[in-house]
């Protein structure tokens, strides 16, 4: 093993989010609730090197998958990170997380008159170019800047 | 459900959609007392009061010959009690054929009509759409003008927060207009709709004077109200309250054809003495609003043209 490489225990299953922006692995690990988890592993590289972007986080989780809905809050709040599904030791899937092209029930609405915000119903947002418009009132806000729904 | 034929924005209408409805309208301004609505019921719900554009549905409601029912005080109303406006919606869409709705909340029409079994008809949501209004507003051009293409509309006031003007813009790109657009730097026009004419390829200048060089070359002079509380600088609000009125003097060098339009109520942005002379038109765009109504009503309810005609 040559001396940069880290020292990470494999996982007999469970996911690996990789390519996380470094300013962004402790919003990540609130938005899945890592700190929550009491009885399975949780290996977290922070500030690593990454030939792609530079700098990046790696978060290893075993015994836990995330649904779509869960990725699709993930890929708001660090949009192109990479997701490995371990089974048996064995990476068994790999993708990129990306947006879907519209977000239902997942960002909140800056807008305090908007309908969303006044009635019990989920939000719905259209996603464009780094940017999500409220498909009720139409008000558009920057990707880096949008608010989750309370969990 | 029944295909939802709700009319809740401006943004949606296709140029043959908008020509159509301004034919329709033309032709309840030839008769506007039809009862082609005989036995049906149109619902009324402000939530937030306007008198104007109530009376005008109303009016509209019932010459064509429908019963209407709903209120025009939201206290009245169980909103008051809590409850919300999808349960507000549903009771009321068992009542009635169509449901015109004015809402404080931006984006309530478009709720509403995803909900109801029966069309909406947005008649305001908060600062976003008022798609009504836009209709009445172009069939008032056709009618001045004879034509809604290649138009040179001049936009005075409060550019920033006027949602008929930024309806108007919408709905005018269809049409190949140049638009100018007057307003102090406090209430200019937002970028994001100097964007949409980029993206549409609608021209437009920028004016912050207001005298009669610059609307000289007007066809549509359509004036707005500057609102005192829109300022967060009160000392800029009293630099700029005198500057977008309009008197008479101003229009000694308008083009003949050059109507002035207003969505109302008017306070003190175009003097008294505007009124008298040819240009003033605002009451009779008023009185627009019972046709486009009309129209309105009859598209959402799928009566045709020539429903209308037989």
């Amino acid at each position: 093993m040559k001396r940069e490489q880290l020292m990470v225990a494999a996982i007999e299953q469970g996911t690996v989010i990789d390519h996380i922006p470094s300013d962004r692995l402790f919003e990540v690990i609130r938005l899945l609730h890592i700190e929550e988890l009491s009885s399975d592993a949780v290996f977290i590289g922070y500030n690593l090197k990454s030939q792609a972007m530079g700098n990046k986080s790696i978060i290893k989780i075993a015994n836990r998958f995330f649904s779509e809905e869960e990725l699709n809050q993930l890929a708001v709040v660090a949009p192109n990170v990479t997701l490995c599904i371990v089974r048996d030791y064995e990476v068994v899937e790999k993708r990129k997380v990306e947006l879907p092209s519209e977000l239902v029930g997942i960002v909140q609405c800056h807008n305090p008159k908007c309908i969303c915000n006044n009635e019990p119903m989920p939000t719905r947002f259209i996603v464009t170019d780094g940017v999500v418009k409220c498909y009720y009132c139409e008000k558009e806000q920057k990707l880096g800047s949008v608010k989750l729904m309370a969990q | 459900m029944s295909e939802n034929r709700s009319l809740v924005s401006i943004a949606g209408l296709t140029r043959e959609k908008i020509l159509y409805l301004m034919e329709m309208a033309s032709e309840f301004e030839r008769h506007p007392n039809r009862k082609i609505l005989d036995g049906r019921v149109v619902a009324t719900l402000f939530f937030e009061p306007s008198t104007r554009t109530r009376l005008s549905f109303e009016t509209a409601a019932n010459r064509l010959g429908a019963r209407v029912i709903g209120f025009a005080d939201p206290k009245i109303t169980s909103g008051t009690k809590g409850e919300t406006l999808k349960d507000t919606i549903m009771m009321v869409s068992n009542y009635s054929d169509v449901i015109v709705m004015r809402h404080y909340l931006e984006g309530a029409a478009l709720y509403a009509s995803e909900l109801s079994p029966v069309p909406i008809v947005n008649a305001g949501d908060g600062a976003h759409q008022h798609p009504s209004q836009t209709l009445l507003d172009l069939y008032t051009i056709i009618q001045t003008q004879g034509t809604l293409e290649n138009l040179n509309i001049y936009l005075v006031g409060d550019l920033k927060y006027g949602r008929t003007v930024h309806s108007l813009i919408m709905a005018m790109r269809h049409f190949n207009p140049t638009f100018h657009f007057i307003a102090p730097k406090e209430l200019a026009m937002p970028e994001e709709y100097k964007q949409y004419c980029d993206e549409h390829g609608i021209r437009y200048v920028e004016h912050e004077d207001f005298n009669e060089d610059v609307i000289a070359g007007a066809d549509i002079l359509y004036m707005t109200r500057v609102q005192r509380e829109r300022f967060s600088d009160l000392m800029e609000y009293e630099r700029v309250k005198d500057v977008y009125v309009l008197n008479a003097a101003m229009l000694s060098k308008a083009k003949p054809n050059m109507r002035i339009l207003h969505p109302l109520p008017r306070v003190n942005e175009i003097a008294q003495d505007v009124d008298n002379t040819p240009y003033a038109y605002y009451f009779e765009q008023a009185r627009n609003g019972l046709y486009a109504r009309e129209a309105i009503i009859c598209d959402v309810l799928g009566i045709t043209l020539e429903d209308i005609k037989k």
